[in-house]
């Protein structure tokens, strides 16, 4: 359960005197592909501490999923290969062996998906399904495999867990389905949990009990999350730190709120910008211009530019993910030059200046 | 019911009365509700949100606004006429002025036929004009949808998601439509794209004078388009009235829920605390709860909502809602 391994190899780019739990650096994935090998992602440096909920933002084809399953080591056929290092409690999990990575995953470091319903077996139990995982990593006993499985469920909130245990995923609602994985991806109680839009299939209302589990769970248990997601209402509900990536690059990295009121990157502020909100606001909504450049097609320098509205000279040049201050990062040379709008422009302007002082 | 005043004075393009919608199970051992008793008007000019979680029936309304799929009981009328009552021909004519766009464009376009060829279809299938004619029609509603000339030649596949919803945009308006349905229109987009494509809604609802029915689940998206909203909990209208209205003074506690369960990108500071988080799931509509549906999940509820079906009643001028208590005020989160 917790974090018991030795603090014997410093870990690199620690943030404030205390070791990450994950720190990737340099990461860049690579695919074959009928036209060539494809640069997906590359420059990938950030980190997790114990314990901090992270989100992973950005629109499809960004990266944002390929992150994430680059860090279980679980990528798909065609994967060329990788650069960089994935330092998990000071292990790089890039150059561990498949028989190392078998013992991480499910137990150190689990997964949870959108959909599922295509992570559960339709043949098996939930139960079963569940106590598997718990018995492929640890020695115990059925009985007591089984009484942990209930325990867990009814952590996650399934309601009279003793019938539900024997039930198979379709009897499940959609859900309870998320409920369940939730449940076998905690069982052996990870240190770090990977979401990949667990809540994008689900409604609204239910969307609302998931997320709140998994912000539960990750303060009781002090499990990482890192919640990968085109959402930004459930990064700022569910997370305290925001990483925004842009076509296979990290481009910006803050506290969310520091994010959401002063985003230092023109395209964060931008995404930010083009949200309708809840209020009603009938007036066009800002949008950004053009499309995000295909894998084929990178330009040089920053790749956001043909899509800025604040490109200059200098652009042009490869941007560096620089420190702006305060464990703030950004892939942008005019950040401090640039006063660029969050997500309370015009409506709120004064309580958007009394967070940013606070 | 009695219709609002101001609703009086602007004839409704649509006018939608105590419609139900009923299916079989595949099983055929039991019918499913999808829509159970709505009534209400889309106003000509405006855009009428309609809100709901999965399975409320939003779809299906959506659906039955166009006839691709006939109601069960009550009625639907387009321009005060019934469109079940025309002749075939006439019906055929008659379905030009109402269409429907769906999420998925992928799904609504051919992937072996250019866009241009696409869009000129439904021209050909209307028989307009000659072929230049059409051809020249089809071209102009690629442009108005901000699509450059060479789109046309192009296919499906070399287009993004956005750009091809511009398309089935620009097909839907080529036969010159009063009213379209939109279901999920911007759902399938990225958000960047987003705005730009509910932003083209806008333009082309100025320009031409169009009517739009908005359903979606995505309550931004729905209070930033519609000038009136109603909100759907299996199969039925549980509130209904201006967007503003209804965003900022809800009376329903479902709508309450809802919008409190959105996850809003605000700093932790101004973000509301104690939010509303609804306990289960919603019921089957096979067999919904008796008297108001939303009790086994309301948390107000009292056995009165359990003994009777709640009343559809304009609780404010033109703010419609079905709940026993609405009028109490420690319902509200103001």
């Amino acid at each position: 359960m917790e974090a018991g391994q030795p603090a014997q190899r410093r870990a690199e780019g620690a943030r404030d005197g205390a070791r990450p739990l994950l720190s990737v650096r340099g990461l860049g994935i690579r695919f074959k592909t009928t036209q060539g090998i494809w640069q997906a992602t590359r420059r990938i440096d950030f980190d997790i501490a114990p314990g901090e909920r992270v989100g992973i933002v950005g629109e499809s084809g960004c990266g944002k999923t390929i992150t994430g399953l680059s860090i279980l080591r679980l990528l798909p056929g065609n994967f060329a290969g990788l650069d960089g290092k994935i330092l998990f409690d000071g292990v790089d999990l890039a150059s561990c062996s498949a028989r190392q990575m078998r013992a991480i995953r499910g137990k150190r470091i689990a997964m949870i998906f959108q959909e599922p319903m295509s992570a559960l077996d339709p043949v098996f139990t939930v139960g079963h399904q569940i106590a598997e995982t718990l018995r492929v990593h640890s020695n115990i006993g059925q009985e007591e495999a089984r009484a942990k499985t209930l325990k867990m469920l009814r952590r996650v909130g399934i309601a009279s867990p003793e019938r539900r245990i024997d039930d198979y995923p379709h009897q499940l609602s959609g859900g309870m389905r998320q409920r369940v994985m939730i449940a076998a991806s905690l069982i052996c109680g990870p240190q770090l949990l990977i979401a990949d839009e667990p809540t994008t299939a689900l409604d609204v209302t239910v969307q609302a009990q998931i997320l709140e589990l998994l912000r539960d769970i990750s303060e009781t248990s002090k499990t990482a999350l890192m919640l990968i997601t085109h959402d930004l209402g459930v990064v700022a509900e569910t997370c305290t730190r925001m990483i925004t990536m842009y076509a296979g690059e990290v481009i910006e990295d803050a506290s969310v709120d520091e994010a959401l009121v002063r985003p230092l990157h023109p395209y964060t502020s931008g995404l930010l910008r083009s949200l309708p909100h809840l209020s009603p606001r009938h007036g066009r909504l800002p949008s950004i211009p053009g499309r995000v450049p295909s894998i084929a097609e990178m330009p040089a320098g920053c790749r956001f530019r043909a899509r800025c509205a604040h490109a200059t000279k200098g652009c042009e040049a490869e941007q560096k993910l620089q420190d702006a201050g305060g464990g703030r990062r950004v892939r942008c040379h005019r950040f401090a030059e640039l006063n660029l709008p969050g997500a309370l422009h015009p409506p709120d302007a004064p309580a958007a200046a009394k967070v940013a002082t606070q | 019911m009695t219709a609002a005043s101001a609703e009086q004075r602007r004839e409704p393009i649509v006018s939608v009365r105590d419609l139900q919608v009923r299916f079989q199970t595949s099983d055929r051992r039991a019918t499913v509700k999808a829509v159970d008793g709505v009534n209400f008007d889309v106003r000509r000019g405006e855009t009428f949100g309609i809100i709901g979680e999965s399975g409320s029936g939003k779809t299906t309304i959506g659906r039955a606004l166009v006839f691709l799929l006939n109601p069960s009981a009550g009625a639907i009328l387009h321009d005060g006429i019934d469109p079940t009552a025309l002749s075939r021909t006439e019906f055929q004519n008659h379905r030009r002025d109402y269409q429907i766009i769906f999420q998925d464009p992928n799904a609504a376009l051919n992937p072996r036929m250019t866009i241009l060829a696409s869009v000129l279809e439904p021209l050909e299938l209307a028989r307009v004009g000659s072929r230049a004619e059409r051809e020249r029609q089809a071209r102009e509603a690629l442009e108005r949808v901000g699509l450059p000339q060479e789109f046309g030649e192009r296919y499906p596949h070399q287009l993004s998601g956005g750009q091809k919803q511009r398309v089935v945009i620009a097909r839907a308006l080529t036969l010159k439509p009063k009213l379209i349905v939109c279901d999920e229109v911007v759902a399938a987009l990225d958000m960047s794209i987003r705005g730009d494509v509910l932003n083209l809604f806008a333009d082309l609802q100025r320009d031409l004078g169009l009517t739009y029915v908005f359903i979606t689940h995505d309550l931004a998206v729905v209070s930033h388009i519609s000038e009136r909203v109603a909100v759907m909990y299996l199969g039925q209208f549980v509130e209904l009235g201006p967007t503003e209205e209804v965003a900022e003074r809800p009376l329903h506690p479902y709508t309450i829920a809802l919008l409190s369960a959105e996850p809003r990108p605000l700093p932790s500071a101004m973000r509301q605390e104690g939010r509303i988080v609804l306990q289960g799931e919603v019921p089957s509509p096979i067999d919904p709860p008796s008297g108001c549906r939303f009790r086994t999940r309301c948390p107000h509820a009292q056995p009165l909502c359990t003994e009777r079906v709640p009343e559809w009643r304009e609780l404010k001028s033109d703010h419609w809602v079905a709940c026993h208590f609405a009028d109490r005020p420690n319902f509200s989160p103001n």
